[in-house]
């Protein structure tokens, strides 16, 4: 098959996957998005005669557009461009986990820093502003007091791109010191870890410590219902235990797995590899 | 082994390089990206993005 990866950064996550698509004989073609011209109806050379595209940028703006563009050129491509929309975007993801009835922190969005701090208090102390758009756990603010939620919202309807003026606000989840990622390919689980931290932040990029952790039934039932709600795909869950259940607090969609696949009991490359051949077959067949 | 273009030490590559990966340069910590494998080409890597993550 051929097989194009959408980058622009080739991080470890891409080298696991270049390597497991070389090995199985596949023509792989690295598409550094920063270099490509995508028309309105012409495919960039590159991704022409793809069976299957993957979206591997790093970059949350490309993402969403480049999948868009690679749809239109009638191109199989993982994720698809309404996931990545979903996903890309702290409230559209917050929105549409709600709607499918999905346990998911209480969370409201206010556009004036006077609607935000109603909020705020309304909440009470702690509770937690984050970006619509970003990850690592970057620019999330654990509030503590009202002086601390006075100053990080003048702080960000100042300096702050537009975006910033989106006040995300989220309940503060009492999780076990950890967080849990889930892998999934349309709903089906990979592989879990547990992230752990003594910080309210538990993100790998953040540093946690991570280690293998079982899918237990109402994990994968959650799993199988948030990857639906975004449209499916290649995606990491995040949960949080609150005490006998589960909260999911996002879906995301160019999903990092180097260091699930450090203490994963399966080949997660592998696995993942498996399931984009099925998808490239399908989509082979749909045009036959 | 290269040269780092930030410092000018020698740069260690591992075997299984590849055109858009980063390498950090031990001696000074700058974030290199490679742009050529053959022969190998590197060049200060990109700032963070606000928008960059998964």
């Amino acid at each position: 098959m051929r097989i194009g990866m959408l980058y622009s950064r080739i991080r470890r996550d891409e080298k696991l996957l270049l390597s497991e698509l070389r090995e199985r004989g596949h023509d792989v073609v690295k598409i550094d998005v920063r270099k490509q011209r995508f028309g309105l109806t012409e495919p960039p050379a590159d991704i022409e005669g793809c069976d299957l595209v993957i979206d591997r940028c790093l970059a949350t703006s490309r993402s969403r557009y480049v999948t868009r563009f690679v749809e239109q050129y009638d191109v199989p491509v993982v994720n698809d461009p309404e996931t990545a929309a979903v996903c890309a975007d702290k409230a559209h993801n917050s929105l549409v986990l709600a709607d499918a009835g999905i346990p998911t922190p209480n969370t409201e969005v206010a556009f004036t820093k006077e609607a935000a701090m109603e909020i705020i208090e309304s909440f009470g102390y702690p509770c937690v502003i984050k970006p619509v758009v970003g990850s690592w756990g970057r620019l999330m603010a654990k509030i503590d007091t009202r002086s601390a939620a006075e100053a990080i919202l003048e702080h960000k309807e100042t300096l702050g791109h537009y975006e910033h003026k989106v006040f995300y606000i989220q309940e503060f989840v009492e999780k076990p010191g950890r967080d849990i990622r889930v892998l999934a390919t349309d709903g089906e689980p990979v592989a879990a870890m547990a992230r752990s931290s003594d910080h309210w932040l538990t993100n790998a990029a953040k540093g946690a410590e991570t280690e293998h952790t079982e899918v237990d039934d109402e994990m994968r039932d959650l799993v199988a219902r948030a990857s639906e709600s975004v449209g499916g795909g290649l995606l990491g869950v995040d949960l949080m235990e609150t005490g006998d259940a589960y909260t999911v607090h996002e879906v995301n969609h160019t999903v990092e797995f180097k260091a699930l696949n450090e203490v994963a009991e399966t080949d997660v490359p592998a696995t993942v590899v498996d399931w984009l051949e099925a998808r490239a077959e399908a989509g082979m067949e749909a045009t036959v | 082994m290269t040269e780092c273009i930030e410092c000018g030490a020698d740069v260690t590559l591992h075997d299984d390089l590849e055109v858009g990966e980063i390498v950090d340069c031990a001696t000074c910590g700058a974030e290199l990206e490679v742009l050529g494998t053959d022969p190998v080409e590197l060049d200060t890597a990109p700032e963070l993005e606000e928008d960059w993550g998964e």
